[in-house]
């Protein structure tokens, strides 16, 4: 016994541990400092190419083939419609299978199938998505590359993600809430409207925002549906052809070897993007903090 | 003796209530819930085994025993709220008022509507007093609010906390103690006015006070409703209860009146389990 005191109270051995563990929390300080590092040339290089054309001229300007007049009212707007549609498609299909899946389904084979396959889902590379866009809306329902097949392209991609964040948050609701409103002779769907989901809304916004980023910074798909960057006209409904802010960027960064200022609208247009999903991402802090409840 | 004068003061209250009322409460004195040859399984654990009782109206029956041993999963399959746990099956029959709950035709809202339950913990919910009382009469369609605030104020009377709370009842329940909380959830258990009220250990999350307010509170509800409870306190089913059920390993070793039971009981194990030899 006293030998092993002896032992374990060694000046040299506590150093050494001592020493290691300074070692792993310095490996680990310098990982978040690569992502970190990468972040801001990333964004150092896009500020200092963009901000000079970016200005109110360049937000409110129709699309042109001279840099200097151009402008992304068009990709804005086309944007802002696409998410006309992802929204609410989003929200209520998103939750509606987490409702059922959580609240609802039995436990079982065909429950576990399910939930695998929704996981799997959220993997598939977006381009897939594209692919299935195209077949499905755009060409066997005929929509064409318009904004509904667009925005429903893009709500397929982000349903899977809010999916599974919406189950997670109804699981997170404490268990014997349910049990106080079933004790009562509450139905199911009373206790969903009245317990459940009152406190499930924050974590659900929260990942329904996340999905909404997603979803607007997506191009792959985009691409495969045949969405132009072209001077098309503005859109102003559903069947409406348009473009989209990544697209913009995409077009413009594709033809920089032409004109070399399309380079710099490119970045102005991605500080655009960035700024939109700052301030998305702002939102979702927000609620969750806001509406954040300790049981 | 104590309980010779605890039976003389029930004697005595009756007789100083109307006629009326007395004889109705000698009448209603009948079997409320009569469980026959009930069996339980969680998936292939056999957790009731050949359950036989009958439970009376208007008296508080505890159900004790040492844990696992069956007595939360015999008091859920009174409300089914044991169905929650997925893989449940049963055989046997629960008549409550003359009908099998345990028939599929039985509505399980219908029934918990009449069988209130309090919870081991404190459950409110997070929101306000106000709201956690009016939750039960809303959901069962009533919806004035000179109805519900009426309810409100019985309620919380009922379980003892009016004078309390009366004076934040727009504050959340969260504020209040974990004592003051299960009376919460008492109040709204009530307000949705239950013949029958289930406790599964109320006061095993309390502290002694706390514990000590609530079966006074017991005692003065019994006169309105069933109580079942489910305890591990014994001196607490000694102190509060008509009857006594004692359980261990899914089987009812003992079921007779209290006094019986904790002085002279009929049954080896019960002897060995009162008197601190197990469990």
């Amino acid at each position: 016994m006293a030998k092993s005191q002896a032992v374990m109270r060694q000046p040299n051995k506590i150093n050494a541990r001592v020493r290691i563990n300074t070692f792993w929390k310095s490996i680990f300080f310098l990982s978040t400092l690569f992502g970190l590092f990468v972040l801001a040339i990333l964004i150092y290089r896009v500020v200092a190419d963009g901000m000079a054309w970016l200005d109110l001229s360049f937000l409110t300007s129709r699309l042109s083939t001279d840099p200097n007049t151009a402008g992304i009212s068009g990709a804005i707007l086309g944007t802002l419609w696409v998410m006309l549609v992802v929204i609410p498609v989003t929200l209520i299909v998103g939750v509606g299978t987490a409702i059922y899946l959580e609240m609802y389904a039995k436990k079982g084979f065909m429950k576990s199938i399910i939930e695998t396959n929704i996981a799997n889902l959220a993997g598939v590379p977006s381009i897939v998505y594209g692919l299935l866009g195209l077949t499905v809306f755009v060409r066997l329902m005929a929509f064409g590359n318009v904004v509904l097949a667009g925005g429903l392209t893009l709500s397929l991609l982000v349903l899977p993600i809010l999916v599974v964040s919406a189950q997670e948050a109804l699981r997170a609701v404490p268990g014997y809430l349910e049990e106080a409103s079933y004790g009562m002779g509450a139905t199911k769907w009373q206790t969903i409207r009245r317990i459940i989901l009152p406190a499930a809304i924050p974590s659900i916004l929260t990942g329904a925002i996340l999905a909404m980023s997603r979803a607007i910074g997506e191009t792959a798909p985009l691409t495969v549906l045949g969405i132009p960057a072209l001077l098309i006209p503005l859109p102003g409904g559903l069947f409406d052809t348009f473009t989209a802010l990544p697209m913009q960027i995409y077009y413009w960064t594709l033809d920089s070897s032409l004109v070399a200022e399309y380079a710099n609208l490119a970045a102005a247009t991605i500080i655009v993007l960035l700024v939109i999903l700052f301030i998305l991402n702002s939102i979702a802090i927000f609620i969750r903090n806001k509406y954040q409840q300790s049981y | 003796m104590s309980t010779l004068t605890e039976k003389g003061i029930k004697i005595d209250l009756q007789t100083s209530q109307d006629d009326k009322e007395a004889l109705s409460q000698i009448k209603e004195k009948s079997v409320i819930y009569d469980t026959k040859n009930l069996d339980l399984w969680y998936g292939n654990s056999h957790a009731l085994k050949n359950i036989n009782l009958e439970i009376l109206e208007n008296e508080v029956t505890a159900i004790i025993g040492p844990s696992g041993c069956g007595k939360s999963t015999y008091i859920k399959t009174l409300n089914r709220m044991v169905e929650l746990v997925p893989g449940v099956s049963t055989s046997g029959s629960i008549s409550y008022k003359n009908k099998n709950i345990l028939d599929k035709s039985i509505k399980v809202e219908d029934l918990r509507t009449q069988v209130g339950m309090v919870f081991q913990k404190p459950n409110p919910f997070p929101k306000s007093i106000y709201e956690n009382i009016v939750y039960g009469p809303r959901i069962h369609g009533i919806k004035k609010k000179a109805i519900l605030d009426e309810i409100v104020e019985k309620s919380l009377r009922g379980a003892a906390i009016w004078d309390e709370v009366k004076d934040r009842l727009h504050q959340n329940a969260y504020g209040l103690s974990g004592g003051q909380q299960q009376r919460i959830c008492i109040a709204r258990c009530l307000a949705v006015e239950p013949d029958v009220i289930l406790m599964d250990e109320p006061t095993s999350a309390l502290d002694p006070i706390s514990t000590l307010k609530i079966e006074e509170l017991m005692k003065e509800l019994k006169k309105q409703y069933t109580i079942i409870i489910v305890t591990h306190n014994m001196q607490q089913a000694a102190r509060i209860s008509d009857k006594t059920v004692f359980m261990l390993n899914g089987e009812v070793v003992e079921f007779s009146e209290t006094d019986q039971l904790f002085s002279n009981p009929s049954d080896k194990r019960t002897e060995d389990y009162i008197t601190g030899r197990f469990g």
